[in-house]
């Protein structure tokens, strides 16, 4: 064979043959270490993300990469059938359908101090019987406060705490802050808030734009907040122990069932779908779209929220994303979280079974 | 028996169509999990059921495979080479099924829908197992990076064959027969 590829190369044109079988797979090849971002150090994707969790929280194996400081609940979902009018999701027909929750705190800290003001969020996974699940995760805020992925970023490592003086670096955040005038306005609303007592009587907003879409394929843009039905009180005057929010969720459980109403804000014309950083101001019509049931709490060790991520991707046929740029960066990044985290050995959480359960240990 | 010169057309619209999507599978592949823009969702969208069409195209032409007859290679070829040649295509062959089957038992044992189009899901083929999705998640990651180191491979050696040997292998596979490059050969 060496002999026959020796006299190929010996005729006109040749090398040229031999470039172009060269040439070709070598193409290829760069062209796949393009797409994989190799050459583009620079360029922002879940991996980043995993690093600047790194960098503003230290390495917690196991434990989700934001939202650390968990636990698991269950219950079910009740839909308003009315909602069918805007949405053909299977869960909005009137049938129950078994819900995995999670409440926790914002952070990659597994071990934080529970206080007032830290952002509480509530995770979802609705469960209908035959098919079309739904998954969120929704927080206590009124919006987020970036519009893009690059912008959260930057805002997670110019906010967290230094790791040398434990205390966030003001010039850093002020330098971050004239840059994004839109984190500024969106910092304002978040941080006037009004705080309730726990996660018990407290509100969770979608903040990101998502698209139902009903049987005859009519789009409407729509953001969502659960609706505590337990009446909400102020955050305690003094201090309570690092997991008094946990703890009072668990007691709270534990004395009965909680309620939350799903309540859809339908977009008006013109409303900025696309930027989760605004609100959706004026008036706005309101549908309670069904009611939801917690029933019990259990620990993240062993608990049926560990071994899953909210991926706020994760909608039935119905309910669509819209042009948020957001939820897609979530599901990226939620992905990488998840299967980093499936792959470590775990610590125990903060809330043990022991915790939730005292009897049982 | 006289040789077969080469793959019936069936077998030859299979290769070319399945080396397209596959090849379009691994670049979709690579740059949506390094991706956190809005294409990241419409392509895992078209990954998924693409995958599950690759998987279903490879049964058929695994199947088609063992029912007709192949060309062999020429005797110019040293038996070794031969043989990794042949070796070579049972990787393509196991990864092209491998690879989707894979994808789909990742996101059963991750406890994902496994979404094909307009709310329809496949069923899961693995019971949930978080550490079980870590593994085969990294799994479907080095195979899918083993299967691109095949796939050029088989390319460089099938250009070598068309441009530099000119023994006729190339065109037991090419789509548009060519009667003068045969005569060429040897
Ligand atoms: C680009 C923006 C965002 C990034 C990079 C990000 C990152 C993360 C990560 C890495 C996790 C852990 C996921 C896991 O391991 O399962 C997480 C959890 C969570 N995120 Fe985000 N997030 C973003 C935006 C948002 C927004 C807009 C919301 C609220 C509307 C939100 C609400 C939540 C909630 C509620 C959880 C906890 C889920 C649970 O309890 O399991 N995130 N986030
Ligand atoms: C011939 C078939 C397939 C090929 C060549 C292929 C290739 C790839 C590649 C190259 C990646 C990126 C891996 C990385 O760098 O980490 C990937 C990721 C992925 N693939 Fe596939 N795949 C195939 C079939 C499937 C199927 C059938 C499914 C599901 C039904 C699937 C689901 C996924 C998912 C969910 C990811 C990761 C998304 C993420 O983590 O963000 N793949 N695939």
């Amino acid at each position: 064979m060496m002999e026959l590829i020796r006299k190929r190369l010996a005729e006109p044109g040749g090398w040229l043959r031999l470039a172009v079988v060269a040439t070709v797979p070598a193409a290829l090849g760069a062209a796949f270490v393009f797409a994989a971002g190799w050459l583009s150090p620079g360029r922002l994707t879940p991996a980043t993300f995993m690093h600047t969790f790194l960098v503003t929280s230290g390495a917690q194996p196991g434990f989700r990469r934001n939202h650390a400081k968990g636990v698991c609940v269950t219950g079910w979902f009740d839909g308003n059938v009315e909602t069918a009018s805007f949405s053909r999701a299977a869960l909005f027909t009137s049938m129950r359908s078994p819900v995995v929750g999670r409440f926790a705190l914002a952070g990659g800290m597994p071990y934080q101090d529970d206080t007032p003001g830290t952002v509480r969020s509530l995770a979802l996974r609705i469960m209908p019987a035959h098919g079309g699940e739904w998954r969120m995760g929704i927080n206590d805020i009124p919006v987020f406060p970036a519009p893009d992925a690059a912008t959260f970023n930057a805002l997670l490592l110019a906010s967290w705490p230094d790791s040398r003086t434990g205390k966030p670096d003001p010039t850093r955040m002020a330098a971050f802050l004239v840059q994004h005038p839109e984190t500024k306005r969106a910092l304002a609303l978040i941080s006037s808030r009004r705080l309730t007592s726990g996660f018990a009587d407290d509100t969770y907003n979608s903040l990101d734009s998502f698209t139902f879409v009903n049987a005859q394929g009519i789009a409407t843009p729509v953001r969502w907040a659960m609706v505590p039905e337990q009446k909400d009180h102020p955050p305690a005057p003094q201090e309570k122990g690092p997991d008094y929010l946990f703890n009072d969720l668990i007691t709270a459980i534990g004395q009965g069932a909680l309620h939350w109403h799903l309540i859809v804000t339908l977009g008006n014309p013109g409303d900025p779908t696309a930027d989760p950083a605004l609100p959706w101001s004026g008036p706005h019509r309101q549908l309670d779209a069904g009611t939801l049931t917690l029933t019990a709490a259990q620990s993240e060790d062993g608990g049926p929220c560990t071994g899953i991520t909210y991926d706020p991707l994760v909608l039935p046929d119905g309910i669509a994303p819209s042009d948020d740029p957001i939820p897609a960066a979530r599901s990226a990044v939620y992905s990488r979280s998840f299967t980093l985290r499936s792959g470590e050995i775990k610590p125990a959480s903060a809330i043990t079974p022991a915790d939730v359960n005292p009897g049982a240990q | 028996m006289p040789p077969v010169p080469r793959f019936p057309l069936f077998a030859r619209l299979l290769h070319w169509l399945m080396a397209a999507m596959i090849l379009t599978m691994l670049f979709i592949g690579i740059f949506m999990v390094t991706s956190v823009g809005p294409a990241y969702q419409r392509l895992v969208d078209i990954h998924r059921p693409l995958g599950i069409c690759i998987l279903l195209l490879a049964v058929i032409r695994l199947l088609n495979r063992f029912m007709m007859r192949a060309p062999s290679l020429p005797d110019t070829l040293p038996l070794p080479l031969q043989r990794i040649a042949h070796a070579s295509h049972i990787v393509l062959y196991t990864l092209m099924i491998g690879m989707p089957l894979i994808g789909w038992a990742m996101l059963s044992a991750g406890d994902y829908p496994v979404t094909m189009w307009n709310g329809i899901a496949l069923p899961p083929i693995l019971p949930h197992d978080p550490v079980l999705f870590a593994f085969l998640r990294g799994l479907h990651t080095w195979l899918a990076f083993a299967l691109f180191a095949t796939i050029l491979a088989h390319l460089s050696a099938a250009l070598l064959h068309g441009l530099i040997l000119r023994d006729g292998v190339w065109q037991t596979m090419a789509l548009r027969w060519n009667p003068a490059k045969r005569r060429d050969a040897g």
